[in-house]
Formats: structure tokens, C-alpha cells, sequence
């Protein structure tokens, strides 16, 4: 699933990475015109759209791109750079940048391209850019109240609306196709060409825009990975046939005490109950956040036994299922909820009579044990957190 | 020789998109260009101003954010690429020639002085607005950042409130 980045391509890879999209993005910037700063500009004198049309076209493709690719779980959306949003610093150093396009023609990206086909104004472009830089960070402390105020975070504009982020992309889309007519009519008036608009020659762009319509139906109305997979689980639980490997109290007591590094003993409650209370040795893993990324590694490992048990049996069961979908670790339920447990230990009055010692009294001696080694092993902090990794990004 | 056409906008546009989402796919990043201008501007102080570099605020944000310098920047081998990329495209299409471009009755020393100004404005702005018109406008449209869409508009809104006023660098009026 992606990004592949750092998991299956390492960073030291990615900086090749790095180069051959490079590549392929001053390709197509340039096949585009954008190294002639007169078709830059054209935009802002309504002669020639080509840089809305290019940039609208290649936002709306990757923003499609991406809630596909999420919609089918290849892509982990959590794990992608988000620009911060800091509102001012946003507005003025984009409002200095639209003053620096105007005058000098290019944006950064841009000169690099016009540049690279020996455009002499590029260059100069560009060691103005290198020394604006340079002046930013001279100036730093002067602007740093504006450049760190009014942080919103990593915001989706999505989520800033309240909708869905299938509906931004088509309101977004529409925006885009709407342009795309609107240009068409001015650069015709600024060019004193006839607009023309036949339907003939509309008919291949439109089954052209058809093509993020149907993606956008696909993503909106089909269920995601994850709601198939949700569903599959909840069909498993109600159909009752569903073989889950279980283990009783009595057998975890006796592993735990014999090797416990041959076991993840899961509690699915939440933190409050777990700290309330808990299986001696129990890690706490809430039931909903089971699938975070942060908790992976406990169920692709094939080392470990998971044990999985909550305040129903019905929580362990889900969460085994769920395991399911996650990796290929082996896993069981236990048997007792943690109110069974609670009662087996203090009550003892099981039916298993084990040779020679009561039962009860076993029970409890291996509780206390495994308590007493719960004590002894916290001082090393047993529970390996996978670190969240999200990408870093960025223009700055 | 004639230069071939270029690439029909909405293709080129669609190609773009498709390199942005592999690139989301792969690094879980967009792409970029300004970025990469920050690091050569720190790397070169670092190495001819060891003293202002280690005191100023602004390169030890930039020192805890990067990961080995410069030739360990993410960005600056993307912008390699990209000059490759755009030689590429540029040979193929015998596009190469050292020139400028400059409108009707604007001066070659005019447009350079106005390139250099343009120039220092955007990276400027590009430092307070968090990356360029690639980094966080397209990159930041595609993964629907606000942040990046507000950027986004605030450029090209700032470049049509100020395009009268520079009009006479580029057409006829």
C-alpha cells in the first residue's frame, strides 16, 4: 500500500526517485510551453489560458487520482503530506508571489525549465529567486510573527467545507470545465478570433471529461475496500460457522508463565478500563483503533501468538477477524471475557482440576506471579509502537 | 529549423497529473522547486558563513527540518530532474537557443532588471507562503490541502490585481 516511501522504497532510493519524476515533470512542462514566459503571462492578459488549462487539468487528474487510489486501500491518505495551512503567511507570500510572476514572467519551477532551453531571462529568474530567498531569510525575524500566525494545521479544504471529499473533487471539476469555456471565450475577444463553439468538436472533449465524472461516480457510489472488508467481517460474525482458534484462561495463564515472549496478549477495552484493570502482561490496544497504522507490526509478525480478548467475546472475535485482513500473525480468542477471568481467578470455582494443587489456588498464584512480572518488565516498556511516518513535503 | 508544436494543454495537463500522483504514490509527497532554491541559499551560507548560519533562526529551523543537506534534499534532485527533463523536451523539439523574451518595445537590460526583480519577489514569497506555485499550489490542490488552495489563489489572484500595472512589460498599451 502506498506511499511506498520509507517502507518498501528507502529514503536513500528516493532521492533517485526524486530525479526521474523530475524529469518527467520538466518534460511536460515544458512540451507544455511553460518554458516561454510569454505563454506564462498570457494568462494574466487573456491572449493565451494555456497555464490554466495545464495546471487545472493536472490538479484535478492527481486529486481524482489520489481518492481513487485511497478508495481501493492502495493508498494510505493518513500517510500523505498535507501543506500547513497558516492563513496570512499564505495570502501575503502568495500575493508577493503573483507581483513576482507578473513582473518576472516565471515561477520557480518554470525558469528551471525555460532555463534548461537556454532562456537568458530564466536564468537571471533565477538568481533573483536565490536572492529573494536569501533576503526571506535575512528578514526572518522581522515577518516571523506573520509567517507563524494563524496555524490551522494540516486542514483539508474537504473537511474546512464539512463535506465529502468526492464532492469537493466535483466541485472542483466543474470549476475546472467551467473555466475551461470561460478562457476559450476571452482568449477569442483578446485575439479578435471568432469564439466559436461547434458541438462536433466539443463531442471528443467532452467524452474527454467524461472519463473524472465516471471515476468520481466509481469512488462516490461503489463501497470503498474498507466497507467491503467491514461488511465481510460482520457477515463472519452473525453467521455463527466461523472457526476462530480459542484459548482458555488456564492455558494463557500457564504460556504466560512459561515463555511470554511467545505472546501478545491484546486488550481491546478502552485505556480507561485497561488501566482500571487488566490481564497481568495485556497490552491495550482499543478495538477501533486496531487498524492504525501504529499497531501493524503486531499483526504482520509471525513469531507471536495474539491473544485478543475485551468485555465481550463478541469484541475479541471482531478483532480477530479483523487481524485477518491485516497479516499473516497467528492469533486466538480467549475463551473468558475480562469479567470471566476476574471471576476464574478470584472465585476459583472451575471445573478443570488440574493434578494435585486446587485449581483456584494455582490460578491465583500464577496471577500474582505474572503480576509481579507485568511489575519487573514495565521498567523496559515492552509495547513497540510502529512510529507514525508521514511523508514530509513541501516547497519550503 | 522550426521548433514542433507544443503539447496539446489538456494532454499535457493530464501527463502532469499522472507524474503529481505517482509521485503522491510513491513518496507520499507532491512535487516542487522553490524548495530546492532554499537549499542551495543554506547550503551555500553554511559553507562561506559557518558563524551567521549557526546563529540565525532561520537556517536552524531549516538545519532540524533537513536530513543531511543538500545533496540529501528531496527537492534538489527533483529540480536536477526537472532541468534534465526540460533539456529533454526542449532538444527533442528544437526548442535550444540561447535567447530571451520580452514584449513589444521592452529593452533586453529591462527585462532582465524586471527578471531579477521578479525573480527575488517570488522567492521571497515563496519563503513566506511555504513553497511556489508547484510545491503548494499544484501539489497542494491535489492532496486538497487549504493551505495549498489558498496559496494557490492568492497567487494568481495577486497576479491578475497587479498585471495592469506591468502590462507595459508585455503587451502593446
Amino acid at each position: 500500500m502506498g506511499p511506498l516511501v520509507p517502507e518498501i522504497i528507502s529514503n536513500e532510493l528516493n532521492l533517485i526517485v526524486a530525479f526521474i519524476v523530475g524529469i518527467g515533470f520538466g518534460y511536460v512542462l515544458e512540451q507544455a510551453g511553460f518554458s516561454s514566459t510569454k505563454k506564462l503571462v498570457g494568462l494574466f492578459y487573456g491572449y493565451d489560458f494555456t497555464v490554466l488549462r495545464v495546471f487545472f487539468t493536472a490538479g484535478v487528474t492527481a486529486m481524482i487520482g489520489v481518492l481513487f487510489l485511497s478508495h481501493f486501500n492502495l493508498l494510505n491518505i493518513d500517510l500523505i503530506y498535507v501543506n500547513p495551512t497558516f492563513l496570512w503567511s499564505a495570502l501575503f507570500g502568495g500575493g508577493i508571489m503573483g507581483l513576482g510572476f507578473v513582473i518576472g514572467g516565471f515561477c520557480p519551477g518554470t525558469s528551471v525549465c525555460a532555463a534548461a532551453a537556454g532562456k537568458l531571462d530564466a536564468m537571471v529568474f533565477i538568481i533573483g529567486s536565490v536572492l529573494g530567498v536569501l533576503a526571506f531569510s535575512e528578514t526572518y525575524p522581522l515577518v516571523k510573527d506573520l509567517y507563524l500566525a494563524e496555524n490551522w494545521g494540516a486542514i483539508r479544504f474537504d473537511k474546512f467545507l464539512g463535506i465529502s471529499p468526492e464532492l469537493f473533487a466535483v466541485i472542483i471539476t466543474v470549476i475546472a470545465v467551467g473555466a475551461f469555456v470561460a478562457v476559450r471565450f476571452v482568449e477569442s475577444k483578446v485575439n479578435k478570433v471568432e469564439f466559436k463553439f461547434s458541438f462536433g468538436k466539443a463531442k471528443n472533449k467532452f467524452a474527454f471529461a467524461a472519463i473524472p465524472v465516471l471515476i468520481l461516480f466509481i469512488t462516490a457510489f461503489t463501497p470503498s475496500s474498507k466497507e467491503l472488508i467491514d461488511n465481510e467481517i460482520e457477515n463472519n460474525l452473525a453467521d455463527g460457522n466461523y472457526i476462530y482458534n480459542k484459548c482458555s484462561s488456564d492455558k494463557l495463564l500457564s504460556e504466560l508463565s512459561a515463555n511470554h515472549n511467545k505472546i501478545n496478549l491484546i486488550d481491546l477495552r478502552s485505556p480507561e478500563e485497561f488501566k482500571k484493570e487488566h490481564i497481568p502482561l495485556a497490552i491495550n490496544i482499543p478495538l477501533k483503533d486496531l487498524r492504525n497504522y501504529e499497531w501493524l507490526e503486531y499483526f504482520k509478525q509471525t513469531f507471536k501468538t495474539n491473544v485478543f480478548y475485551s468485555d465481550n467475546v463478541e469484541n475479541a472475535k471482531r478483532a480477530y477477524l479483523i487481524s485477518n485482513y491485516l497479516g499473516e500473525s497467528e492469533k486466538c480468542i480467549l475463551t473468558e471475557t475480562m469479567e470471566g477471568y476476574k471471576n476464574l481467578i478470584m472465585e476459583g470455582h472451575s471445573p478443570v482440576p488440574p493434578d494435585n494443587v486446587s485449581p483456584h489456588r494455582w490460578r491465583e498464584d500464577t496471577n500474582q506471579k505474572l503480576i509481579a512480572k507485568e511489575k519487573f518488565l514495565s521498567k523496559f516498556s515492552t509495547t513497540v509502537k510502529k512510529k507514525v511516518m508521514v511523508a514530509k513535503g513541501g516547497c519550503s | 529549423m522550426n521548433s514542433k508544436p507544443y503539447m496539446n494543454p489538456y494532454l499535457a495537463g493530464f501527463l502532469l497529473g499522472l507524474v503529481l500522483l505517482a509521485t503522491i504514490y510513491v513518496t507520499g509527497r507532491g512535487l516542487g522547486a522553490s524548495g530546492a532554491f532554499k537549499s542551495a541559499v543554506a547550503e551555500t551560507v553554511k559553507v562561506s558563513a559557518p558563524e551567521h548560519y549557526s546563529t540565525s533562526e532561520f537556517y536552524k529551523n531549516y538545519e532540524s527540518t533537513s536530513e543531511g543537506g543538500f545533496l540529501k534534499s528531496w527537492l534538489v534532485w527533483e529540480v536536477i530532474g526537472v532541468f534534465f527533463g526540460a533539456f529533454i523536451s526542449a532538444l527533442l523539439s528544437d526548442r535550444i537557443k540561447l535567447r530571451m523574451e520580452r514584449g513589444p518595445g521592452v529593452r533586453k537590460r529591462m527585462r532582465f532588471t524586471a527578471a531579477l526583480i521578479g525573480g527575488a519577489l517570488f522567492g521571497y514569497g515563496s519563503q513566506l507562503g511555504r513553497g511556489c506555485t508547484s510545491g503548494s499550489a499544484l501539489s497542494g490542490m491535489a492532496v486538497m490541502s487549504f493551505g495549498g488552495i489558498i496559496t494557490m489563489l492568492a497567487i494568481f489572484g495577486g497576479a491578475y490585481m497587479f498585471a495592469y500595472f506591468f502590462r507595459k512589460l508585455w503587451i502593446k498599451g
